[in-house]
């Protein structure tokens, strides 16, 4: 079996464009979280979100007129964040028209809702108007559910297999596990992995009328998203995309490439909907035996975990998570991992958190840092036994392994495991 | 409306979608919309769908299948306009 490393990755998140700036905006403890003006024009209870930063200026300078027209925002960030991977890994851009086809990689850019900005704009209007034929030429490939990596696999002429997985808030996570997975048996030398989420109120609106967005902080944005804190009020929307370059190790030293970690496990489950568990909530056995197998598959014991970078979304679902952690590590409060959560600077971007946020992970592990989890200085009382584990402030460490985890509706689960490359 | 009125608004509509823009800043009645701007084949119901828009036209499908080069379009819209 292949060893695989992370030899590229490039981001497009709330409160960053760009690994430098990204690494900065984590280190400083930046919020992407903006009051949205048009949440308040709609009536939500929740009126505050996560949007990458005057994204369609940069879709104009990334993408030529001829493909924007068919590029909505999910796609707009799957290409800022897929060409800024592909440039940091050091390999080639192909002419868009005659450039030939790389045979070598794949990719896997999952989704969890899609092109629905697309569709709630375009598609259903006119189809209710009996305009069909004004849709237009662009919709189908925009709304597909594989819209995402059919747009990256065009332009950067993939030749591996493109395709796009959907596990709801797990997808980002399980597209690297997958491609892990696909070039440990050999199938490939190179996997794009990652996740994308589009900017709509469409998504938007379901969740805020499951009352689970945050509530009570449309006046304070920057404290809206409050992982593991006592007066966590919900999850704050986000969106964006996390791409990293997947290698297999002898591909990556053939030709020289920097190396940022090694992915050493990972494993995805379900827990069945039951003991507990249901659409939208884990069975807590589920959470546990998926973040065993990610350490069985990596052959690493629970004391070998330095940092978890959660799931921890800012609901009543928090504690619990920590709970998991603890009942599988069986390790004391103050032997504990690091333990922090990126959606606290960019809130949930839902397909795209795994991507963010294992960009994210490898960018502390490869650079020696922990970035600091905002928003829980009143931290929940069930974690108030962890409390020298939760930073605050950046730290700088030499962690070696870190544990990226992400949790969705439908009961899924999944655990990455990183290793820094020394 | 008079042909050069016509071909500047047509050009204008086409060129979003087009890949080879020299053609149409040569001003090149006979370029190939398809092959010679390069603008994919999907994207012509599109320029159909502007045409209609900036002209105030109907153009049928019959019709949007005969539109090939920058000259078809401008004569079609223009004997309609």
């Amino acid at each position: 079996m292949n060893r695989v490393v992370i030899t590229g990755m490039g981001v497009i998140a709330p409160n960053a464009h760009g690994l430098e700036d990204f690494e900065q905006a984590l280190r400083q403890g930046r919020s992407g979280i903006r009051h949205m003006s048009r949440l308040e024009e709609l009536n939500f209870s929740c009126q505050v979100a996560g949007v990458p930063q005057e994204y369609e200026a940069l879709a104009r300078e990334y993408f030529a007129p001829d493909r924007l027209v068919a590029m909505n925002s999910g796609m707009i960030f799957t290409g800022i964040a897929g060409l800024d991977c592909w440039r940091d890994a050091g390999l080639p851009v192909a002419d868009p028209i005659e450039g030939p086809v790389d045979w070598e990689t794949g990719a896997v850019i999952g989704t969890g809702v899609g092109g629905v900005d697309t569709l709630g704009d375009v598609v259903f209007p006119r189809v209710k108007e009996g305009k069909v034929r004004r849709i237009g030429s662009t919709s189908v490939e925009q709304t597909m559910a594989s819209a995402v990596s059919g747009c990256l696999g065009g332009l950067l002429a993939l030749g591996g297999q493109v395709t796009t997985n959907s596990s709801a808030c797990t997808t980002g996570t399980e597209a690297v596990i997958q491609a892990w997975w696909h070039l440990k048996a050999g199938r490939a030398r190179r996997m794009m992995a990652g996740g994308a989420e589009g900017v709509s109120e469409y998504i938007w609106g379901g969740f805020d009328a499951m009352r689970v967005l945050a509530r009570g902080f449309n006046d304070r944005p920057e404290e809206a998203s409050r992982p593991m804190s006592a007066s966590a009020s919900g999850f704050v929307p986000g969106s964006g995309a996390g791409i990293l370059m997947l290698e297999t190790l002898e591909s990556a030293q053939e030709r020289g490439a920097r190396i940022y970690a090694e992915v050493v496990g990972g494993h995805v489950n379900c827990g069945g909907q039951r003991n507990g568990g249901s659409t939208t909530a884990p069975n807590p056995e589920g959470v546990r035996r998926c973040i065993l197998g990610a350490l069985a598959s990596a052959g690493l014991s629970p004391d070998d975990i330095d940092v978890v970078n959660g799931h921890l979304t800012a609901t009543m679902a928090d504690p619990l998570e920590v709970q998991n952690w603890a009942s599988v590590l069986q390790r004391a409060p103050e032997d504990f991992p690091w333990i922090n959560s990126t959606k606290s600077l960019i809130g949930h971007g839902l397909g795209a958190a795994g991507g963010m946020e294992c960009v994210a992970s490898v960018l502390q592990l490869s650079r020696g840092f922990v970035h600091g989890s905002a928003n829980c200085q009143d931290l929940h009382p069930a974690l108030e036994p962890y409390k020298s584990r939760i930073p605050h402030q950046t730290r700088e460490t030499d962690a070696r392994i870190l544990a990226k985890a992400s949790f969705g509706f439908g009961d899924v689960n999944g655990c990455v495991l990183f290793r820094k490359w020394e | 409306m008079d042909q050069q009125t016509a071909l500047e608004k047509v050009t204008t509509i086409i060129k979003p979608y087009a890949k080879n823009l020299a053609p149409l800043e040569e001003g090149n009645l006979d370029a190939r919309i398809l092959e010679d701007l390069g603008v994919n084949s999907a994207r012509l119901v599109d320029i159909i769908l502007a045409f209609e828009d900036e002209f105030e036209i109907s153009i049928d499908d019959e019709t949007a299948d005969k539109v090939r080069t920058i000259n078809d379009a401008v004569r079609i819209v223009s004997s309609q306009a």
